[in-house]
């Protein structure tokens, strides 16, 4: 993935950094549960920072009807499963197999430093493997 | 001249040696906190390496001419000066390595793989760093040794009383750090050293967090290896320390085979060299070693107790500024048992998002499990924030610090 630093945004304030919406997400988060009977349940950590993210899909008809996580980490990090989740459900597997990093960043709406990308990720590295075990199994 | 005054003028001339202290990081001045990880380097340093490959560039041992008989020299002029800060009983007991790291690994593959046996006892404390762990937990698998750990006490020093009852005949190796990178603790590694000793056990000490901060001296510790890193102390990185006691490093294999380290060599076989090169394979880490030299001057130059007494003072400073703060909880013990690190959560606040907050105040700190793992899950943390000084810092520095986590906590609100 190509990472453009953006100078202009690195200068903001750190307010504009952790934007409300994700703060809002952190603190409230939105489908932070277990599922009993999910599809897919995949977890994935980041070793180095230690976030950790627990994903659970429902999966009917190939569409994603239920998605939950569970998991603990930095404000990035689970922010973003937080918002994904809400993201995915309604979609069709393979278009959920379509989701990019640019996308991810899109969806946080912030200049993620280099340092801070991982954290960010980690919401669509869960996902994608828990799929593909899912359709390696299937 | 009062005391107070020639403290900070000292402060003065040692923050002009260093250059990166100059720039800003987001518009503000640089705060760098961030010394148990790694540190500045001084332009003295910087301009002895520089020198070196402007003038002097050759390897070393492989005479006969004018380049390479500087470079030897000066490449062995950085074993002598190396164990003289530490008080080697002979610079051949020097070795030079890549980090804290390969020393403690060439320790654990040379050492351990040749003389543990099933059944053998390796002690550690549940504070080491991932750099005597997992090598000593590996080879112990491979051997059928067994690693046991010296239990922390609830203020965060190790458990004497424990590692009495831990040593045993059993107990072939003691390996402990002298300071907790994650805590600062400071250990008492004298004793540590002499219990080993009376049960036949070897004792190596990781002076990665000490070496750097306080006089350590090899031979008054008693221990029979002590390991450290260039980087960690003013020098460059690549260029790590292993002090050994010369009948053990005599008994020991090679660690690594190749160039430099052999005495001959013919088709079928090979005898090794002397110490401390034949645990010297291939071409060394010379400039590396000349930027250490030139890094050891510098501290000695400024006086290790001298460095030891600033920096204890800004850690008292910095308990006594911090603790104030609501929803912040420090870690690790009393500031007359540790070095200069300062271990704290924030109550809601992950480590990883105050770095993020604190970088844009311009303070770079640590935050994260800083390769203690199973430390973090005892004290039942996914990680911590850690601020940790070195000769340049003030305590100014430290004000700045409390504002950017006033901020954090704003920000998180």
């Amino acid at each position: 993935m190509s990472y453009q630093r953006n100078e202009v945004l690195v200068h903001t304030e750190e307010e504009q950094l952790y934007k409300e919406n994700i703060l809002d997400y952190y603190k409230h988060p939105r489908n932070r549960e277990q599922l009993s009977h999910p599809t897919i349940k995949h977890r994935e950590l980041n070793p180095l920072c230690g976030d950790d993210i627990t994903v659970y899909l429902e999966i009917k008809g190939n569409k994603i009807s239920k998605a939950t996580f569970t998991g603990s980490g930095c404000a990035i990090s689970q922010a973003a499963i937080s918002m994904l989740t809400e993201k995915i459900v309604g979609k069709t597997v393979d278009e959920v197999k379509k989701i990019t990093k640019e996308e991810i960043t899109k969806m946080l709406g912030i200049d993620i430093s280099p340092g801070r990308i991982k954290c960010a990720l980690l919401c669509l590295k869960t996902t994608m493997k828990g799929i593909q075990q899912y359709e390696q199994e299937k | 001249m009062s005391q107070e005054k020639k403290y900070k003028m000292d402060i003065e001339k040692i923050k002009s040696d260093f250059p990166i202290l100059q720039r800003k990081v987001h518009g503000k001045r640089l705060v760098y906190l961030d010394n148990a990880s790694t540190t500045q380097k001084p332009k003295q340093v910087l301009q002895a390496m520089h020198d070196f490959y402007v003038y002097s560039n050759s390897n070393v041992h492989r005479g006969a001419n004018t380049l390479s008989d500087e470079a030897t020299f000066a490449y062995e002029e950085a074993h002598k000066t190396v164990a003289k800060f530490v008080n080697a009983y002979s610079w051949k007991e020097v070795i030079f390595t890549k980090n804290t790291t390969e020393a403690m690994n060439l320790i654990a593959y040379s050492y351990g793989m040749s003389f543990l046996k099933p059944g053998d006892e390796i002690i550690l404390s549940e504070m080491e760093h991932h750099s005597s762990l997992v090598p000593w937990q590996q080879i112990a698998k491979k051997v059928g040794a067994v690693v046991k750990f010296i239990p922390l006490l609830e203020d965060g020093t190790l458990d004497m009383k424990a590692y009495k009852k831990l040593c045993s005949k059993k107990t072939k190796v003691v390996c402990v750090i002298h300071a907790s990178n994650s805590l600062g603790t400071l250990n008492d590694v004298k004793t540590i050293a002499k219990l080993a000793h009376e049960q036949g056990a070897i004792c190596i000490v990781d002076g990665a967090q000490s070496v750097p901060h306080m006089k350590v001296d090899f031979q008054d510790i008693n221990a029979d290896f002590l390991v450290f890193s260039g980087h960690k102390m003013l020098g460059p990185t690549g260029i790590g320390v292993l002090v050994g006691r010369e009948n053990l490093l005599e008994q020991m294999p090679p660690f690594l085979f190749g160039g430099a380290m052999i005495s001959e060599v013919t088709y079928e076989d090979s005898s090794w060299n002397e110490l401390p090169w034949k645990f010297e394979a291939g071409t060394p880490p010379i400039a590396e070693a000349i930027g250490l030299k030139s890094a050891i001057d510098y501290l000695n130059n400024v006086g290790m107790d001298m460095i030891q007494e600033q920096e204890h003072v800004l850690t008292k400073y910095a308990h006594k500024v911090l603790s104030k703060i609501k929803g912040i909880h420090l870690y690790g013990p009393d500031t007359s048992k540790k070095l200069g690190v300062i271990s704290f959560t924030i109550t809601g606040i992950h480590p990883h998002d105050v770095s993020t907050i604190l970088d844009r105040h311009g303070v770079m700190i640590r935050g994260g499990h800083h390769c203690n793992m199973p430390l973090m899950r005892k004290l039942n943390v996914a990680g911590t924030s850690r601020a940790s000084f070195y000769l340049y810092n003030t305590k100014e520095d430290i004000d700045i610090l409390k504002e950017a986590i006033l901020d954090a906590i704003k920000v998180f609100r």
